[in-house]
């Protein structure tokens, strides 16, 4: 079975763009796109930039970590608004988490 | 941030357009982000409302594999993302699975939209190992008894569910598409159930829309009032209810509503299909108007040069083509007069207003005649075939 439904995305999630969902620059129409079943969506530069990080081992409080570094912002601020927008995505159906490896 | 992500339509043949912007009288169009792609017009199922046209493709005039190859390439090459693999029934080529390696290997993300019937366990890992990224299985009902009745297809309903359930131990995801009607549309709170069940990502629930064989076929589908109430009502209690879990897609038949739908996003402004003989078409109904003529992918042209250039795709595009009362109505650049086809099949001039419109002269005649209809006690199918359609018996199948 694919990864989890219905997540509620915290500090400690470690989210991943599930497989039918492909995130992948579009060289005609010059912009990054989510591509997904049936749907086409066309996420904002932070958001590509948080989608990035999000590779199935860090956790939201890592990516965080990340941005807050990168763009010298206050933590909690950067946190609050990546959970925001990945809740949003896994709303939708576009996000899920990775499973705990047991090998 | 939390808006980044733009609002998705309800509307299915709408909801690719979320990058396309809003403009109305253009002279050039992007190309679309998704295309249809109807493999073939052969299907084991019989469905009364198939939106293929009345007039099939035979086998003998489709595209060869190393055709419908480069076709994907030339699609890849040009800026389409997504392609649909679609029929009649695409699981009878033979080649699908090389079709979707292709498909792959030059970058574009792939749907099959399939009544499954046809295949096995064994082929279906086979696409998923072609890199195919989702499957929507047809269902039209939630028992045998009626579901394979509608299908004209016995055994059919169990084929569904066994094929459903092998797509996701395969890891795919699943839309399940459920086509509703005035003798299903009791079944909606079931197939919503099911669709959970089936571990299904997404459900469809789209009413018929009656133009071509379901035309021939509308005193025995079309909804009541009341019914279409209750399923709007319906979707939209499970669309809350099952946030995160089943996103539901909604299509409701336009002879109901006042204004008609945005046919296609417009004509020929974000959508094409590419028949099973390779004509590149506005819309996959649009050959049931006559006195277009649609280029083929086997002509000298790109088809890039027929999106943009061809007489077929400008003959409706933006206003210009309007008469009274579309002309200088506030909502032509809204919904564009909405649907040619159904203009044409109702009022014999695809350059006039849907009759789904209140403002079309037709509109009230139309209407009353579909309430009437579903009213009716009309309920025998004409079942989609090759040979122009089959009545079914009187005591059913």
């Amino acid at each position: 079975m694919a990864g989890p439904r219905n997540i509620s995305v915290s500090e400690a999630s470690r989210p991943v763009l599930p497989r039918h969902a492909k995130l992948k620059y579009d060289e005609t129409r010059k912009v990054w796109v989510i591509l997904a079943p049936e749907r086409v969506l066309a996420p904002d530069e932070i958001a590509v930039e948080v989608l990035q990080l999000c590779d199935g081992k860090r956790n939201v409080g890592d990516v965080s970590d990340q941005l807050a570094a990168k763009y010298a912002a206050p933590r909690e601020a950067i946190l609050a608004d990546v959970i925001v927008m990945l809740q949003d995505l896994a709303d939708k159906g576009f996000l899920t988490e990775a499973r705990e490896k047991t090998s | 941030m939390s808006d980044v992500l733009p609002t998705i339509p309800p509307d299915a043949s709408d909801s690719l357009a979320v990058l396309e912007k809003q403009r109305s009288t253009a002279e050039t169009f992007g190309i679309p982000l998704a295309v249809l792609l109807e493999i073939t017009h052969r299907c084991p199922l019989q469905c009364p409302y198939c939106s293929n046209p009345v007039e099939l493709d035979r086998s003998g005039k489709e595209l060869t594999t190393e055709e419908w190859k480069k076709v994907l390439s030339e699609l890849a090459e040009i800026g389409v993302l997504q392609v649909h693999f679609s029929g009649g029934e695409p699981t009878a080529r033979k080649d699908l699975v090389e079709l979707v390696k292709h498909a792959s290997d030059v970058g574009l993300y792939t749907n099959l939209i399939t009544s499954a019937v046809l295949l096995t366990r064994e082929r279906l890992s086979d696409l998923a190992d072609a890199g195919l990224c989702h499957v929507q299985i047809s269902f039209q009902g939630i028992q045998e008894g009626l579901a394979d009745r509608v299908a004209g297809y016995k055994g059919g309903h169990r084929k569904k569910l066994e094929v459903a359930k092998w797509t996701r131990e395969l890891e795919l995801p699943l839309t399940v598409n459920a086509v509703m009607h005035r003798q299903n549309l009791h079944q909606l709170p079931d197939i919503i159930q099911m669709s959970i069940d089936l571990d299904a990502d997404r459900l469809e629930v789209a009413n018929v829309q009656y133009y071509g064989w379901a035309l021939k076929n509308r005193a025995a589908l079309m909804p009541t009032v009341a019914q279409l109430d209750e399923c709007t009502r319906l979707v939209e209690e499970a669309r809350e209810r099952l946030k995160g879990t089943l996103a539901i897609d909604y299509v409701v038949p336009d002879y109901y509503a006042l204004r008609p739908k945005k046919c296609m996003g417009g004509w020929g402004r974000q959508f094409f299909n590419i028949s099973p003989a390779g004509k590149v078409l506005p819309c996959h109904a649009a050959e049931s108007i006559t006195g277009l003529d649609f280029e083929s992918v086997r002509s000298n042209h790109s088809i890039a040069w027929i999106w943009q250039n061809s007489e077929a795709f400008n003959r409706y595009r933006g206003t210009g083509w309007m008469k009274e009362p579309c002309k200088t109505c506030e909502f032509r650049e809204i919904d564009f007069g909405g649907c040619r086809c159904q203009a044409f099949a109702l009022t014999g001039d695809a350059a006039n207003t849907d009759p789904a419109c209140a403002l079309s002269p037709l509109h009230e005649t139309i209407f009353k005649q579909a309430e009437r209809e579903a009213e009716g006690e009309t309920n025998r199918f004409l079942y989609r075939n090759f040979a122009g359609g089959t009545l079914e018996s009187e005591n059913g199948a």
